[in-house]
């Protein structure tokens, strides 16, 4: 087989598993504008603060550390214990919950009904909020996350592929783990949203507000529940690029990787999610690959929204987004 | 209260916040915020501490104590103006923004204004020629400089021989990260390697296409050109991919404890270019634990003394102490003004003698700045990442910059800007 051809071979593979990655992001983005309208551009925030609450958890950091110190003059950093991983998974979990209460009841409960865009600066302001509130609470500095996750090469496969066609494939093992968690949270989440009462409850308030409040569902639990779906998404994505790249503030753009997928896929479908940042990645890397070296290099941010667009131009509510039909 | 003492009680606090006259004031444009926070943290405690060490052991400079006023800049061009512009006012005698954007956008504004800028190992390299930049100093090395150190420490260890090797340049698509290129192409004309360039987009949080790139081309070395979470995900690509890590050389802002730290083992052996000295073994660090730690007055949270970058920002200010405390003998004076600063910087002289003195033996090169060069000696050099004992180790003395090759470069360069802007040359 030609040399071209494998390589080409091996960077859609890569690129399937980037854009599994950039799914996650998209994920949570959905599953707050399915269920309230709302864009949420606070969702790479969101990821950034639950990894380092989960660092932060981990390590024995004590939260506030830096004000305490500077108030009461003590120098307390540690409370000396390291939590095992699944420990500290499900208190960040529990932090993500009481978030999306709070969120619901100081920020959402006051916009009923209010126009989308002022719902939309409402989560920037979230955002610079929970950032700066997170740069308090767990410092500023480069955290180490390890939660047991494999990473560098897959040994089978490059063994694999080699014994097939004389080359070995890089594929990354934390880019398996995060695409099996990814099937894994699409199918719960198509689940719980099919065959639960909650989840019922939540494609009814997605589809009509209005209707969903005169049949007794709760709009707040609502909402509620699915800030706290998506901070559990938010996790997800912060454990996966945290791992690759420690925890920092940096995490937070990728959020930016997660809007091309949205536009592609469309805001309201989680399977959208899933194939737009497949479409994304295999995309930006084959471009890159191909076209790349011919320009100059560093083509993958910017060919991702050109992309995007592509798409927009021929179906304007995405891939599997709903058809907004509005008559006069 | 009424209006009026309600005024008069906010001038007053006016007055009390802002730097009394006799003051020698630095500006902090610091970033402790935003994306490269992590970066921009070490460097400001460790300008602002020396300042403090200098005011608590030696009552200032001259005799005249110093104000550190800070502004957060969050590494953001349009902020660190903003920075700059309200600070200025304050008889700033130095601007030092760890910022190459920001440099840029400063670089005419401190020309107008007779502000000295100071930007060591960043900003516009061509700055380096006092003929042409009167208020821009780069001391002691620029980026072009760390290019050549790179290939000559590849020389040494390859026998002086690296015709045929393959070098990669992974660097941050941005005007910092492309200042080493046309040195490199310079370089692989007069040494015979062959060149490859791999751009890593703004913040370089994904760059599996590159990696896989140099898995697949195998060069024999790679240099990279870094900032932020770049460095660390480089890092840890590198480490995925097997690549040998002594072969993997960072300029020296890809050179810090952040940048290996979250790629933990897989790390060792990763190599850096390095300005100054790394480590606490400095009897300065003896003076900031007495003077400013143990005193409650270290800058931030405490926590970053002896790390790569806290030492270069504290280098960064015993530079701008010694000019200032030259500027005080020239000018006679120790009230000195932004333009007697310049003075002090233009006629400084960095001494192994001084450097011991000042608890910094052997920390960096001993140079002199002249009206012609602003960008001293060009040398750096190269540490290496032990991932056990979690420290950096110098591999290498003080490495020279190839002139020849520099030169010709800083000379048409900052010639173009003087034409572009129609500028008289100096030290004629």
């Amino acid at each position: 087989m030609p040399d071209q051809l494998l390589f080409a071979m091996e960077v859609t593979l890569n690129g399937l598993m980037t854009g599994v990655l950039y799914s996650l992001v998209a994920l949570g983005f959905v599953l707050i504008f399915k269920a309230s309208g709302i864009f949420n551009y606070s969702q790479g925030v969101l990821a950034l603060f639950a990894a380092l609450t989960l660092v932060g958890f981990q390590e024995g950091q004590v939260p506030f550390a830096h004000l305490i110190n500077a108030i009461f003059g003590t120098e307390i950093h540690h409370f000396g214990w390291h939590l095992p991983a699944i420990l500290a998974i499900l208190l960040t979990l529990a932090v993500m919950v009481l978030l999306a209460i709070l969120v619901e009841k100081y920020i959402l409960q006051h916009l009923v009904n209010q126009e989308p865009i002022i719902l939309f600066m409402a989560t920037i302001g979230l955002a610079y909020f929970l950032e700066g509130f997170g740069d308090i609470m767990w410092g500023a500095d480069i955290k180490t996350l390890d939660v047991g996750l494999p990473q560098g090469i897959s040994e089978t496969i490059d063994e694999t592929t080699y014994e097939w066609f004389g080359y070995g494939f890089f594929i990354d093992r934390l880019d398996i783990v995060a695409t099996v968690i990814a099937a894994i949270l699409v199918i719960s989440l198509t689940l719980f949203s099919q065959y639960t009462k909650h989840g019922r409850a939540l494609r009814a308030v997605a589809d009509d507000h209005q209707a969903a409040l005169s049949v007794g569902i709760s709009l707040r639990f609502i909402w509620v529940l699915v800030w706290s779906i998506a901070g559990f998404v938010a996790l997800v994505a912060g454990i996966m690029w945290g791992t690759k790249s420690g925890v920092q503030f940096s995490l937070s753009l990728i959020a930016l990787k997660a809007l091309p997928v949205l536009m592609l896929g469309g805001f309201t479908s989680i399977p959208g999610a899933i194939v737009g940042g497949l479409i994304i990645g295999v995309g930006e890397k084959l471009f890159e690959f191909l076209i790349g070296p011919m320009v100059g290099g560093a083509t993958e941010n910017w060919f991702a929204y050109v992309l995007a667009l592509v798409f927009l131009v021929f179906r304007p509510q995405g891939l599997f987004g709903e058809k907004i039909i509005e008559r006069v | 209260m009424n209006f009026k003492k309600l005024a008069a009680a906010a001038l007053a606090a006016t007055i009390a916040a802002g730097p009394a006259m006799a003051e020698l004031v630095f500006p902090s444009l610091s970033y402790r915020t935003g994306p490269y926070a992590a970066g921009g943290i070490p460097f400001a405690d460790g300008y602002e501490d020396y300042m403090t060490l200098l005011n608590e052991r030696d009552g200032g400079i001259g005799g005249v104590k110093i104000s550190v006023p800070e502004c957060e800049t969050a590494y953001n061009t349009e902020k660190g103006v903003e920075c700059y512009e309200s600070t200025k006012g304050l008889g700033s005698l130095v601007y030092q923004p760890l910022s190459t954007g920001i440099t840029y956008q400063l670089i005419p504004k401190v020309s107008a204004d007779e502000i000295p800028l100071h930007t060591m190992g960043y900003g516009r390299t061509s700055a380096a020629n006092g003929e042409v930049f009167e208020w821009v100093f780069n001391y002691p090395a620029n980026y072009w400089d760390g290019a050549s150190v790179a290939i000559t420490h590849l020389l040494d260890i390859n026998d002086g021989d690296i015709s045929g090797k393959k070098i990669a340049l992974v660097f941050h698509n941005s005007a910092y990260g492309k200042e080493p290129i046309r040195t490199l192409e310079k370089l692989s004309e007069k040494h015979g390697y062959e060149l490859t360039t791999l751009a890593v987009d703004h913040p370089g949080q994904e760059q599996k296409s590159q990696w896989l790139q140099i898995r697949r081309e195998r060069p024999d070395y790679v240099i990279m050109w870094g900032w932020g979470v770049m460095n660390q995900v480089a890092v840890q690509e590198a480490a995925n991919i097997r690549f040998p890590m002594e072969n993997f050389i960072g300029n020296w802002w890809a050179g810090s404890e952040n940048d290996v730290i979250p790629a933990g083992e897989a790390a060792h052996g990763y190599k850096a270019l390095a300005m100054h000295g790394t480590g606490m073994d400095y009897p300065i660090y003896e003076d900031i634990q007495q003077y400013v730690v143990d005193a409650g007055l270290a800058a931030g949270a405490g926590d970053q003394v002896g790390t790569v970058l806290y030492s270069r920002g504290l280098y960064a200010a015993m530079l701008a102490a010694e000019a200032a405390r030259t500027a005080q003998e020239i000018h006679g004076t120790a009230e000195i003004t932004p333009a007697m600063m310049r003075d002090g910087m233009e006629n400084l002289k960095i001494t192994e003698e001084r450097m011991a003195e000042l608890g910094l033996p052997n920390f960096g090169p001993a140079f002199e700045v002249s009206c012609a060069n602003h960008g001293g000696p060009g040398e750096a050099m190269v540490q290496q990442w032990d991932a056990e004992a979690q420290e950096w180790n110098l591999i290498t003395d003080f490495i020279k910059s190839d002139d020849d090759v520099i030169e010709p470069l800083i000379e048409a360069d900052s010639m173009a800007y003087a034409e572009e802007n129609a500028l008289d040359l100096r030290c004629q």
